[in-house]
């Protein structure tokens, strides 16, 4: 078994990347994930890797679909403003059916923003952000050691259904150190036929594009690709379930806002209130049928979050708005505090207690 | 539930991640769970600093100490800006010879150690950090003396082999300090 | 039984290219297949589309081909070439796509010295939007956004793109060739040949421009197209080798 290390979340994305079998790595230096770059350029020389800076986000992205269109693992990483710029080689990859991995480590915005951490870019990543009827596989990790695992797992669901993936992380886990194992780290190996190599005159040409003049043809892409998002949907939902055995109240939160959730719903269970949380690991697809059968016995829904309450949308479609959604935010690099977090359980109690 | 939340600020370039990154060390070595989140930007450079560390006996929530047991204050800013976030019956560890005021909650308890002085009489001025950290391992038992050794093998790098001992030094300086 | 004089090359597909009448893509796609052809090298090359009016070139090379976004052709390729460093790697663009919005692509692909090839297709407009002014639009020139010529004072100058590069330490080898006639389509195969040869030989960077014409944009006949190209193109536009790494190492 691997060693039991210290690293900060950015690292060891970047080391479950390379033990999942990433060996080329494309991006542009961007406050709060550089360690990303850094480490990436420390290691892929050492073990016959491509690390490359590239002259902007734009590039880099482009640089990821060229090797992509090759059929091997790629990732870049960037945070907020740099996925923006990122969002039309997002686009194009989508379009040619790509798997590869981004990773935002997302800071505060919109425009240039801050740099301290946030979640703004929710819509961003589980919506679009790029043209186009497109999905990602959102992956988010709440811990270093679930950037380890899901940082592989990204790499081989994008294979699998050939859709490029996001990890959608922020500076808090970005910048923090955790004790974390890299182990367990399973390649698996998808179909490749597709990918361009030569045709070494044994083969009719491949073609990587998303291009059709026929609108009826480009439709029926767009129908196959939704087929296999369908899949993905009933296939790859993520989520955990924390004190939801007796909950009434159920705080939906991901990555670092549900830790500090934790810690709210610690405080609220010594007071007695029966509240729990359910953590989306993926953000899409999101847990819905989960969300959804919680609602017989939840009586209201918290989300707290590091933007302006991107979720709440998104929790009450999956409970059909059958119970109140409130939200416990903090935006603009600000992290919602377990107190206030705990006000809004205490709230939410007594709303539930009225109906 | 056994938790310790510590914090430690000060100025940019006082060592203050490097102080609060030893001690997660020894959450690694011991085998607890921990954490350490760095303040960043370009204020660590030159501007005021901060580091969270958690220590547990069960999962982490936030990694973001608000409310600290035990707070480090390397200069003035630092006690001002923190000095009511400590929780009642905590600690605080100031280094005197760059902050002239007392601290002003009666229900904490206080140590005021001149780390800044000590480390420039041991011609080791970048070392107050870890006089501190030696100071705070007296008091708190936080982390067993028995792994500083080992702690510091980690967080040292190989390349700064003299550094490693210049960091024992200024440990046992506020190990011993009354 | 006759001779065989004159057949299509391999590394064209059988459809129908879709330019206008008179247009010198269909030149320069032929330029390109012959090359690959004599190299050899149609099963190890893998070829990058740009947008343009050239965006369908993945229908008309028989090799692998991906389809880039606008301007990103050159980081395409780099990545593609970074992969698989065995196989031939070529970008095919036009001017808007290159010149413009790929500048950067552009300028800092030459600048690592990437070891790809460049096809660089010259015609002063923008042709598949209908004809819009593009960065290489000559100074006067009439266009649908510049309905009054291209104004220097505001919009500024054309821009050279083999001189600009040749100034870069990393790009390796630049010509400026033209395909107005069959000595200069001559020349141009010669110079399309040699910047896949140096690919070949791990030469680095190589890029040739193709000066040529838009008659339905210009507003011409072919025949006139060229006319124009040879008395406002060319005096720009001069034809020649503005960078050739080797040959100059060589020599030295």
């Amino acid at each position: 078994m691997a060693e039991k290390v210290l690293m900060k979340g950015n690292e060891a994305i970047a080391e479950a990347a390379i033990q999942a079998g990433c060996r080329f790595y494309f991006g542009y230096p961007i406050t709060p994930q550089t360690e990303i770059a850094a480490y990436m350029a420390k290691r892929m020389p050492k073990i016959g890797g491509t690390f490359l800076q590239a002259e902007s986000e734009v590039a880099a992205i482009n640089m990821c679909i060229g090797v992509a269109s090759t059929g091997k693992r790629v990732m870049t990483s960037s945070s907020s403003p740099g996925v923006s710029l990122k969002a039309e080689g997002i686009s194009y990859m989508a379009g040619c059916d790509l798997p590869a991995l981004i990773v935002n480590v997302q800071r505060g915005g919109p425009g240039l923003g801050g740099i301290q951490p946030s979640q703004s870019d929710y819509f961003q990543a589980t919506k679009g952000g790029g043209h186009g009827d497109y999905r990602l596989f959102v992956v988010a990790p709440a811990s270093v050691q679930e950037m380890v695992s899901l940082t592989a797992h990204a790499f081989n669901v994008a294979e699998k259904y050939r859709v490029p993936a996001m990890l959608l992380a922020d500076g808090t886990l970005g910048q923090m150190m955790e004790p974390v194992v890299i182990d367990d780290i399973t390649v698996e190996e998808h179909d490749k036929s597709w990918a361009l190599t030569g045709t070494k005159g044994e083969r009719a040409h491949n073609i990587i594009n998303s291009l059709s003049m026929l609108p009826e043809e480009l439709e029926q892409w767009n129908i196959d690709r939704y087929q296999r998002y369908a899949q993905i949907e009933k296939n790859e939902p993520m989520w955990e379930e924390y004190m939801m055995e007796d909950a009434e109240i159920c705080v939906v939160a991901f990555g670092i806002a549900s830790r500090v959730s934790r810690n709210a719903i610690r405080a609220a269970r010594e007071k007695g209130i029966r509240v729990g949380m359910i953590r989306p690991i993926t953000l899409w697809p999101f847990p819905k049928e989960m969300l959804l059968a919680s609602s017989e016995k939840v009586k209201a829904y918290i989300t707290v979050e590091l933007n302006m309450g991107q979720m709440v949308e998104d929790v009450e479609l999956a409970t059909r708005c059958r119970r109140p959604v409130l939200s416990a935010n903090r935006a603009g690099g600000c992290i919602p505090s377990p107190e206030q977090v705990l006000a809004q359980i205490e709230a939410a109690n007594r709303l539930g207690g009225e109906q | 539930m056994a938790q310790t939340q510590m914090l430690f600020a000060g100025f940019g370039g006082q060592g203050i991640l490097f102080s609060g990154k030893f001690l997660a060390y020894d959450g690694l070595i011991s085998d607890k769970q921990v954490s350490w989140l760095p303040s960043y930007g370009p204020e660590m450079r030159g501007g005021t600093a901060s580091c969270s560390v958690v220590f547990s006996d069960e999962t982490i929530g936030s990694p973001i100490v608000s409310e600290p047991d035990i707070l480090v204050a390397m200069n003035l800013p630092s006690l001002d800006k923190y000095e009511d976030a400590v929780v009642p019956g905590g600690l605080i560890f100031v280094d005197s010879s760059l902050v002239e005021r007392k601290v002003r909650r009666t229900d904490v308890t206080t140590y005021y150690v001149p780390a800044t002085r000590l480390a420039a009489e041991q011609d080791m001025p970048t070392l107050a950090n870890m006089i501190l950290v030696g100071k705070l391992i007296r008091e708190t038992g936080v982390i067993s003396t028995d792994n500083i050794d080992k702690i510091i093998e980690k967080v040292v790098s190989a390349r700064h082999e003299a550094l490693k001992e210049q960091n024992k030094k200024a440990i046992a300086i506020g190990l011993h300090y009354e | 039984m006759g001779k065989i004089v004159f057949q299509k090359p391999k590394a064209l597909t059988d459809n129908p290219f879709h330019y206008c009448p008179g247009c010198t893509h269909g030149i320069i796609h032929r330029l390109v297949a012959e090359a690959i052809d004599e190299l050899g090298i149609e099963g190890k090359t893998i070829g990058v589309a740009s947008v343009g009016c050239s965006v369908f070139a993945y229908n008309y090379f028989n090799c692998d081909m991906v389809q880039a976004a606008h301007g990103r052709a050159p980081a395409v390729a780099t990545g593609v070439k970074r992969s698989n460093p065995d196989n031939i790697v070529f970008t095919y663009q036009g001017d808007g796509d290159l010149a413009s919005i790929g500048t950067a692509e552009t300028v800092h692909s030459a600048a690592r010295n990437e070891n790809i090839t460049i096809i660089f297709v010259n015609n002063a407009i923008y042709g598949m939007t209908g004809g819009q002014m593009a960065p290489t639009s000559l100074p006067g020139q009439v266009t649908q956004t510049s309905p009054y010529g291209r104004d220097v004072n505001t919009v500024g100058y054309p821009v050279r793109i083999c001189e600009m590069l040749s100034e870069l330490e990393g790009a390796s080898y630049l010509e400026r060739v033209a395909v107005n006639n069959v000595k200069n389509v001559k020349l141009a195969k010669k110079a399309i040949k040699k910047a896949f040869q140096n690919q070949i030989e791990k030469k680095g960077f190589s890029l040739v421009e193709v000066v040529s014409t838009c008659p339905t944009n210009w507003g011409m006949t072919p025949e006139k197209s060229m006319e124009w190209l040879e008395q406002n193109m060319l005096p720009y536009y001069p034809l020649g080798v503005f960078k050739d790494k080797y040959a100059q190492e060589e020599a030295k």
